[in-house]
């Protein structure tokens, strides 16, 4: 094609934008790395070399410019995503395999970056999670951090995980409340435990404001915008209030709602992948709000640590009539679509 | 002063402006060319037809091209010379066609044609029309549509704001910015005439506040003339904040459509450069020969110089000095200028910028990647589309999808392009969309036309095919009635026959007149008889009245032939 007007640009790339959500995930990163140890980095490593690896050969065999796609920044912070949402201490092949399966299958099988209709990072948890039920709910204790240990977690033949793994507050509370005595209530359960903290669980809580505050960056950096993360924490908020004020012995509070788990990692940072999300400003709004209404759901009263990654997918899988029927109006037509509800 | 309440427009981009490159020089007056190649389509509508031959002696300001039909504009010699052909020469439009020029060699007295002030105030409005239509005035931001068919009031009766766009969004771009300074008065004058005409209640003048100077000059040339109605409002400089529905918002409110008349809404607007063009087409009775032009870019001396239209480019270059390293020439700005075949295509009506480009300064772009629809060109459109997934449809050639995210409304402004990070030629994909839509259109319409031009031919086919089977139907009847005839001539004459003792025998015919087999023994026998008649003679030299002799049997025959065959059926019974 010959180089038509416009002839200039503003200095923009999708490398940029990559390395700009990756930069906005290093304050969530840095409580991680803090509460429960440098395992997480070793995880991150081998995601990203995974992603990497996984990259380079679907290109080559698809014989697309390796370079510029390998370079563009999407696979890693893919990989990123993989590791952030696996428990730290997960066998090494577990964060490899999860990778290539989200770079090889979810994206480049359905076309290569800017194609797949899922979110790679959350269709690799939801297969994992099924796969390996047990592995995925292993999480480390918090303020356990001696590196050697979780080494020998990631890597050793031996995996003695009982004195380094501890219950998320969000299965201890699903745990209890279905299976032990009657008499056992939410605030029970978060306080009797000395490691939850007040908020969303101790340490949890510390990583989420982090996520929070590269959010919230990456929304002033014009990246992602308000529309999804302020719609999804809302609407996580709304239900959780409503539930807990019915039923409090049962139902979670909105703050807890939303400072644990993965709800803040996904209002900034998975909800808001632009290839897989809503792309209009009402369709981000529903698009979002599906997504905690199904996460609450799922934490609620289903069987897995969260539902973040299920309520995700789930959310993809209606992209396409999202978008299709919250077309915004166009410039001159507003008064002939106000006009069109109103009817001949 | 109040502070009138402005409206914003969504979207919009803020590139790097390059304004003042050109606009701290005063404007210059760009010599006369050895040659000047004046294009007869130098505005949207009818190509006006040629009024000169080679060899005529013209002055500055004489008609050469007539407007052709309402929709059209006149063209009129920038100068005093000779013609010395009126034939296609390269046009300014990045298609590299040729279409019809005059030619004109200068005398170098630049001699004008008698012209004087046009008395548009008693004239009817269908006359000023005419004026402004015969003075080649017409909408100089670049759009070169016919001003005269701007000039009505609508179908309202009247305006209630008349919009002058001096906003001039676009980069580089300083020729609304210097004539403002420099000729104020021209272009109120100027609007107040498109006032009057208009019969607008306010004019608003809309200049965009990165140009304070401009906003002053007018201002004063406001108070001094005491010019009505008429303000000078400063916008946010936010391009395309220069397009004219863009304007119209911001300084409204008002969002005209796509596909919609502006005055529908009680709206106008016209460029300040075409509020001076009118005032000194009716005012001055001077047609329009020349304009303000930005030369910039990859140029020593950015400046505006006041160009003869015909004037090649590659002359007012010349007085800018390229630079070695410049690889093309670009009528209009960055944002949404054309690319030109040739250095040598002349300046016209729409050139308010030539820019020249270099490698250095507008780089090639960068390779293209797939749109990860981030929606950063959803958020920089300034008509609210939802531009990547015009660009879906646009790729995959689903252009009825494409149509239905609005692919029309597009003003092509390139904000898109500007923003995207997968640096996808937006625009270009439209552009593409556009013209594919339009050339299926324009194939449907001829298939269309082919059809109806065959279903006419069997149509008519048909009727002749009726008329003559009706008239076959005459003939038999006649037939039929002739023999009927006969027979009852022979059923009368047995009995005088008998007197007579003469033993006629009846004819085959006399008992069955209705019977067709009958009918067609005696066809078969008549033709046959003609055949005789005719078989001995030498077919091959034959006179022209024996050809039509043969012609004629060969009709009947042909005829009779059509008779058996209706007859068959009935004999199968």
């Amino acid at each position: 094609m010959i180089n038509n007007s416009p002839y200039f640009r503003q200095p923009a790339s999708v490398r940029g934008v990559m390395l700009k959500v990756l930069a906005a995930l290093l304050p969530g990163l840095a409580a991680y790395v803090w509460f429960f140890g440098a395992a997480i980095l070793v995880q991150l490593a081998l995601c990203s070399a995974a992603a990497l690896a996984g990259e380079w050969a679907m290109l080559a065999i698809r014989k697309k410019p390796v370079w510029l796609f390998l370079s563009d920044g999407s696979a890693v912070v893919t990989a990123w995503l993989v590791a952030l949402t696996f428990p730290p201490i997960a066998p090494w092949w577990l964060g490899i395999m999860a990778t290539l399966f989200a770079i090889v299958v979810v994206k480049h099988l359905y076309g290569g970056l800017g194609q797949n209709p899922f979110n790679p990072a959350m269709a690799a948890y939801c297969l994992m999670i099924v796969a390996y039920p047990q592995i995925m709910s292993q999480w480390p204790a918090v303020g356990f951090t001696d590196f050697s240990t979780q080494l020998t977690a990631i890597f050793g033949p031996d995996r003695h995980l009982d004195a380094i793994t501890m219950a998320t507050p969000l299965d201890a509370l699903r745990t209890q409340l279905h299976t032990a005595d009657a008499r056992a209530t939410v605030a029970g359960i978060l306080g009797s435990h000395a490691t939850f903290g007040n908020i969303g669980g101790k340490g949890w809580e510390w990583v989420a404001l982090g996520y929070l505050i590269g959010g919230v960056w990456l929304v002033r950096q014009r990246i992602i915008t308000w529309h999804i993360p302020t719609a999804f924490l809302a609407t996580l908020a709304a239900i959780a209030t409503i539930a807990s004020l019915a039923n409090p012995a049962v139902f979670a509070g909105p703050v807890f709602q939303a400072f644990t788990g993965g709800a803040m990692l996904c209002a900034f940072f998975i909800a808001t992948d632009p290839v897989s999300g809503a792309t209009t400003p009402r369709g981000k709004l529903i698009f979002a709000a599906g997504i905690a209404l199904l996460t609450w759901i799922i934490r609620t009263f289903g069987a897995y640590p969260d539902g973040i990654a299920f309520a995700t997918l789930l959310m993809n899988l209606c992209v396409p009539l999202i978008d299709m029927h919250t077309q915004p109006p166009v410039f001159g037509h507003k008064k002939d679509e106000e006009e069109d509800k109103k009817g001949p | 002063m109040m502070l009138k309440k402005l409206f914003a427009f969504n979207g919009g981009v803020k590139p790097d402006y390059h304004k003042g490159e050109s606009n701290h020089l005063p404007i210059a007056a760009a010599p006369l060319p050895a040659e000047l190649v004046i294009p007869l389509h130098q505005s949207i509508g009818g190509v006006p037809h040629p009024l000169v031959h080679a060899g005529d002696c013209v002055r500055k300001g004489q008609l050469i091209g007539g407007p052709d039909g309402n929709v059209s504009s006149a063209v009129h010699a920038s100068t005093s010379g000779t013609v010395k052909a009126v034939e296609p020469r390269l046009m300014p439009h990045t298609s590299g066609l040729s279409a019809p020029c005059v030619v004109i060699e200068p005398d170098g007295r630049d001699e004008w044609i008698e012209h004087a002030p046009v008395p548009w105030r008693s004239m009817s409005p269908g006359e000023v029309r005419d004026a402004l239509r015969d003075a080649g005035v017409v909408g100089l931001g670049g759009a070169v549509f016919p001003s005269h068919l701007k000039v009505n009031p609508g179908k309202l009766g009247h305006l209630d704001t008349l919009v002058i766009n001096g906003a001039e969004c676009e980069p580089f771009i300083t020729c609304d910015d210097m004539q403002m300074r420099e000729r104020p008065e021209g272009i109120v004058k100027g609007a107040a005439i498109l006032r009057d005409l208009t019969q607008a209640k306010q004019v608003l003048v809309g200049i965009e506040d990165n140009k304070p100077e401009a906003v002053a000059a007018m201002r004063a040339a406001v108070e001094r003339l005491k010019a009505e109605r008429i303000e000078i409002v400063a916008v946010p400089t936010r391009y395309p904040a220069g397009g004219a529905k863009q304007l119209i918002r911001v300084l409204t409110g008002i969002e005209v459509p796509h596909g919609k008349r502006s005055t529908d809404y009680g709206v106008q607007c016209f460029n300040t450069g075409t509020a001076y063009a009118v005032w000194e087409a009716l005012e001055l009775g001077r047609p329009l020969i020349s304009r303000i032009v930005t030369v910039a870019g990859n140029v020593e001396t950015a400046r505006n110089y006041e160009v003869h239209f015909g004037t090649p480019m590659q002359d007012v270059i010349a007085l800018a000095k390229a630079k070695p390293d410049s690889d093309r020439v670009i009528m209009g700005g960055p944002m949404m200028g054309y690319r030109m075949p040739s250095a040598a295509v002349p300046v016209v009506k729409a050139t308010n910028c030539i820019l020249v480009g270099s490698k250095a300064l507008f780089p090639p772009p960068p390779p293209e990647m797939p749109c990860i629809r981030c929606g950063e060109c959803a958020l920089a459109c300034p008509v609210d589309l939802q531009p990547f997934e015009m660009y879906w449809f646009s790729r995959a050639k689903i252009f009825g999808k494409a149509q239905e995210y609005h692919l029309f409304d597009c003003i092509e402004c390139g904000c898109c392009a500007y923003v995207c990070p997968s640096r996808i030629p937006l625009v270009d994909y439209y552009r593409f969309a556009k013209s594919e839509i339009w050339a299926r259109e324009n194939e449907k319409t001829a298939a269309d036309t082919a059809r109806e031009r065959y279903e006419f031919r069997l149509a008519r086919e048909e009727r002749e095919k009726a008329e003559k089977a009706a008239k076959l139907a005459a003939k038999a009847t006649e037939t039929k009635a002739k023999l009927a005839a006969q027979a009852a001539a022979a059923a009368a004459a047995p009995a005088d026959a008998e007197a007579a003792g003469a033993a006629v025998p009846p004819e085959p015919t006399s008992t069955a007149t209705n019977d067709p087999k009958a009918l067609i023994a005696a066809a078969m026998a008549r033709a046959q008889a003609q055949k005789a008649v005719v078989h001995p003679e030498n077919v091959e030299q034959i006179s022209p009245e024996k050809q039509a002799e043969i012609a004629e049997i060969e009709a009947r025959r042909a005829k009779l032939r059509e008779v058996a065959k209706a007859a068959q059926p009935q004999e199968d019974q």
